[in-house]
């Protein structure tokens, strides 16, 4: 049974996440928290608040990976916020996403870093045996 | 880097031959020890650079190159418009017009040291850092318009420091040629409650002693003297750039698809400069340029309140500001004929020599300022645009120092509490809200910048003026 996680990998400037899960909705889910992490510790953010996001759903699914890591940044950086759960829907011309979080609480979480961008470096979103992988290199 | 890839022209120059679909050289400044350290990606990616349509002369990799997006961090490329040159997103980074000025205080390294705690504490308690840290300043429509048009020159009339700033910025202060209509909704909310934040990363706020000169004359004519005390601001264009950057890096795939432009990468994406999505991204960036422009000259002022406060003697002059993360219109003689082409930055900063019309009045005659910023605890520089640096390297220099260790590996390697002790005992407060931030920003993971100026200094692209040593470092 394929378990969904999620790591980092190794950029010299800046920071790869990656997400696992048994299908591209739960490795998308996971690169969302991968991202939370380059932050702060996930089990420190609190699921106090839900936020939907939707995006368009051009069929590629690396490209649809960035965007929506991007629209998870954007909502970060103008609601002061940080998601620890995050799942996410995806439909042939659209992908839907649910995010819980909390406001950022700077003696809480000690956030170590700003993410600025997502970017197309080291981008891949691919079934690997069982399992699914997502990811990308973010710029810090 | 493998060596055997390079033709060595001399001691600091290499260089790459066009071959296959390169239409330009690529120029590499560096000594031998740099270039062996450096990433062999950072070939690979200029090379790529000179791939796109319209490149003038070569693509040039400054000293503290290493792997970007697309194109190399410390990386320069010019595009003619009038041969189908092209703008890159990548090419500028998200963190537009990224850069760094200093200011001279008067005051000596006896005379800060004494107050250095409270100094530490008022500077970190007036200058928001890091994320989650809000500004107290909130733009109104009107006033985001008036700031993406006006730049420093527009915070200078907000009541943000001195007229006599604005001489000493890069195009006096105000990027002309700024099309805020083309800046998003989303870009501006980003920077809604940004104004005058520092951000994170490698960004900081440093007190430094000017603890070595080695050019005597331009120092002097820059006001800098041995064992006196300088501020550093490093930061850019904050959530507004941010946002820009990837929007078009979006904007431009599409774009250079439709003009039937090949890419060797997709972070390299681009648009004719004549085109649509070229124009409109070229207006958004000079926009966030003013951006980053007004967001340090903000920070200034609140540094100077707070040097008002502690040092009522002090009189804070700004001595110059660069950015190292741009695109600029600028006019260059390629093989003997004046051009104007457009000068992509990444990780570089212009280099003007001796009486370039861009250079202050004040230091015209020596060459124009050039700001390195080390990282957190180790030394800073300042150098000076040469008379070679023109036919070198298109007016440019390197920036920096560049990581030299990945942020996990920074992790695993030490914690942030050791490295503020560390830091403490040779001299250095610092304050961060956070310890992972410091161990991920400790200075033993970045490159010798050291070596850095040194070859840049050799290379002859910039001469070296002096060390700047910090002795307290604000961390986002």
């Amino acid at each position: 049974m394929a378990r969904a996680r999620w790591d980092h990998f190794e950029h010299m400037a800046d920071v790869g996440v990656r997400g696992y899960g048994a299908t591209p909705e739960e490795a998308f889910a996971q690169a969302a928290l991968a991202l939370t992490a380059v932050i702060t510790s996930v089990d420190e953010v609190a699921p106090r608040e839900r936020l939907e996001i939707e995006l368009e759903n051009s069929g590629d699914l690396e490209l649809l990976l960035v965007d929506f890591l991007n629209a998870v940044i954007y909502e970060m950086a103008v609601r002061g916020m940080l998601f620890g759960k995050v799942e996410v829907h995806l439909a042939k011309d659209h992908l839907k996403a649910s995010l819980w979080g909390e406001r950022v609480d700077r003696a809480k979480h000690r956030p170590a870093v700003e993410v600025k961008g997502a970017t197309y470096t080291q981008l891949k979103v691919a079934q690997e045996g069982e399992l699914w992988v997502a990811q990308c290199v973010v710029d810090v | 880097m493998d060596i055997k890839k390079l033709e060595r022209v001399d001691e600091t120059v290499w260089r790459i031959p066009p071959k296959g679909k390169m239409r330009a050289p690529v120029l590499i400044f560096a000594d031998e020890e740099l270039i062996r350290e450096m990433d062999d990606k950072v070939a690979e990616q200029a090379s790529n650079v000179t791939t796109l349509p319209g490149i003038v002369g070569a693509c040039y990799v400054m000293p503290d190159a290493h792997w970007g997006y697309g194109f190399p961090i410390g990386g320069v490329a010019a595009f003619d418009a009038e041969e189908g040159g092209v703008i890159s997103a990548g090419g500028v980074g998200f963190d537009i017009s990224c850069g760094v000025r200093t200011l001279r205080t008067g005051l000596t390294r006896e005379e800060v040291e004494e107050a250095a705690e409270p100094l530490a504490n008022a500077l970190y308690a007036s200058v928001p850092v890091g994320l989650g840290s809000r500004s107290k300043i909130s733009l109104s429509d009107k006033e985001m318009e008036a700031m993406l048009e006006g730049g420093a020159e527009w915070a200078v009339a907000q009541g943000y420091g001195k007229k006599t700033d604005l001489e000493r910025i890069e195009e006096h202060g105000r990027r002309r040629g700024a099309m805020p209509s083309e800046v998003s909704a989303y870009a501006r909310e980003r920077q809604r409650r940004e104004m005058g934040t520092l951000g994170s990363g490698n960004h900081y706020l440093e007190v430094q002693v000017v603890d070595e000169i080695y050019d005597p004359k331009a120092a002097e004519s820059f006001g800098l003297k041995q064992g006196e005390v300088v501020i550093t601001i490093h930061c850019g264009s904050r959530g507004l750039g941010h946002q820009i950057g990837t929007e078009y890096l979006k904007k431009m795939q599409q774009a250079a698809k439709e003009h039937g432009i090949e890419l060797p990468d997709r972070e390299l994406a681009c648009a004719p400069l004549k085109s649509k999505v070229g124009q409109s991204y070229l207006g958004a960036m000079r926009a966030a340029i003013n951006c980053a422009l007004a967001n340090r000259q903000i920070i200034t002022h609140w540094v100077r309140q707070v040097f008002a406060e502690l040092f009522p003697k002090a009189e804070l002059d700004l001595i110059y500001d660069v950015s190292h993360n741009t695109c600029k219109e600028e006019t260059h003689v390629i093989e003997g004929k004046k051009r104007r082409l457009f000068v992509h930055r990444k990780g570089a900063t212009r280099a003007f020599g001796p009486g370039h019309p861009e250079i202050p009045q004040a230091f015209r005659s020596i060459g124009q300022p050039v700001i390195i910023g080390g990282s957190m605890g180790t030394a800073s520089y300042i150098l000076v645009g040469t008379e070679q640096s023109e036919a070198l390297s298109l007016s440019s220099a390197c920036h920096g120092a560049g990581r030299a260790m990945s942020r996990n590996q920074a992790l695993k390697a030490w914690t942030g509490q050791e490295i503020v002790e560390q830091l403490r005992r040779r001299g250095v407060i610092v304050r961060s809200p956070s310890l992972r931030g410091v161990a991920e920003e400790a200075p033993q993971a970045y490159k010798n910048v050291d070596k850095v100026v040194r070859a840049a200094d050799q290379a002859k692209i910039a001469k070296l003026v002096a060390r700047l040593r910090p002795i307290l470092c604000i961390k986002g």
